[in-house]
């Protein structure tokens, strides 16, 4: 699965969090925030995105032993939005398509996240193998 | 020649002191409000005897040597008082720049005639006292770092009041991230004040929440589970329209659960449930 549209997108601001405690999730979900605020972002949107932030760098703490999170501002046409990068060096995802589906955990929690945080953006990418780290990107419009 | 430096700081420690204090008593930033001028002169003479003891040759630029461990532990101690006192960091740094000032100004009296000799020393004598500044710094900053250390702990201890709204009805206003101490927290309460009060109802009220990610409500789950084992029911209220939304797309399943958009459609089905009315009260007739 790949982020790549047709046309260009171009990056405005971008901003790095490190993850390595559960302190720093509040920050990071703060700054999520900020970001949604600065390109107005309407409640409903905020609220996806950054739910669907707090599911990722959730599992990032959980299984990928913390890691970045790369947040950014981004324009296509005549739409903005932030996509927001997580990436950890952690074990990696076995099988991404049985992680995809809705109630498989490998953690005895409800098995929602990816598969929820996925309907929750617009755009999601996902990249993991054993012992290669996982990297996950999602894209939210403000529009849409 | 070359002057030991440490020796001539030994000599001329009266005039480094005289010279300090008429420094430190002259600048705008003294503080005769928050300290006075005797126990100022009783602070800087306890920190220049310490230092003129301490230094050496050798040792004179390097403030990680054991030897100085006895002036850093001293200027740690005064840095904490000064901020406790209400001292800004500036001003604590100035304090510490006033004798290095008064220092160097020793040390250009003495080696008048040699500029290099004086350009060495001085050098040494800048990283020394630089490197003590910092000192005062960071102690400034670890005495915040640990305010800031004891209010997250005094929030995380925030705990959810359980409010008998009525006969039989608990109310929990939840604020803030529901994460796994907490829910902790709010279910020991929880379950406790229903023993305690004997009610069947709980409303959990989740206004306060500012998201709801599986985590969250996976805690919420478990909390009505636990509250059903008892005998009583929960009811979730405060469900802004966002929350509802992004708790539709992640698909989880609260449809065993009673939810209300507000605490007041709660407490309205609460007292359904109970077979409660709330009835105005008719117009007295008076007496003719």
């Amino acid at each position: 699965m790949n982020l790549k549209s047709p046309t260009m997108k171009t990056v405005q601001n971008k901003d790095t969090i490190h993850i390595a405690r559960e302190q720093d999730v509040v920050l990071f979900r703060n700054r999520v925030k900020e970001f949604a605020v600065k390109i107005g972002m309407g409640l409903v949107n905020q609220t996806k995105l950054i739910t669907a932030a707090s599911e990722l760098v959730r599992n990032m703490l959980k299984y990928g032993g913390g890691g970045q999170v790369l947040i950014e501002t981004v324009t296509e046409e005549r739409n903005t939005g932030i996509r927001l990068s997580f990436k950890d060096e952690g074990p990696g995802i076995k099988d991404i398509d049985m992680a995809m589906k809705d109630g498989f955990s490998t953690g005895k929690s409800l098995g929602l996240g990816l598969p929820g945080t996925k309907r929750l953006v617009n755009e999601f990418a996902i990249q993991s193998a054993p012992g290669a780290g996982t990297t996950v990107s999602i894209l939210k419009w403000k529009m849409g | 020649m070359k002057t030991d430096v440490a020796k001539l700081f030994q000599k001329k420690r009266r005039q480094i002191l005289e010279y300090w204090m008429t420094k430190q008593l002259a600048d705008e930033s003294l503080r005769e409000d928050l300290m006075s001028n005797d126990d100022l002169r009783e602070q800087s003479n306890e920190l220049l005897d310490a230092l003129i003891e301490s230094i050496t040759g050798e040792n004179i630029s390097d403030t990680a040597t054991a030897e100085l461990e006895n002036v850093k532990e001293i200027l740690s101690g005064i840095s904490i008082s000064r901020a406790r006192q209400g001292f800004s960091p500036r001003e604590t740094g100035m304090y510490v720049f006033s004798l290095k000032d008064s220092l160097i100004h020793i040390l250009r009296e003495e080696l008048k005639g040699s500029p290099d000799e004086l350009y060495q020393a001085s050098m040494k004598v800048n990283r020394l006292m630089d490197g003590l500044a910092v000192v005062t710094f960071e102690t400034f900053i670890k005495g915040r770092e640990e305010v800031i250390l004891r209010q997250t702990d005094e929030i995380t201890e925030i705990s959810t009041p359980v409010i008998r709204v009525w006969d039989g009805i608990l109310a929990l206003p939840i604020i803030g991230t529901l994460d796994s101490a907490r829910t902790q927290v709010v279910m020991e309460n929880l379950l406790q004040e229903i023993v305690e009060s004997g009610s069947t109802i709980a409303i959990l009220d989740i206004s306060g929440v500012p998201a709801v990610d599986s985590l969250v409500a996976q805690h919420l789950i478990k909390t009505v589970s636990a509250t059903r084992l008892m005998g009583a029911e929960c009811i979730i209220s405060g469900i802004r329209p966002e929350i509802a939304q992004t708790v539709v797309h992640l698909g989880i399943d609260l449809s065993n659960i009673i939810t209300k958009a507000t605490l007041a459609h709660a407490l309205k089905f609460a007292f359904s449930t109970m077979r409660l009315s709330v009835n105005r009260i008719a117009k007295e007739k008076t007496a003719e």
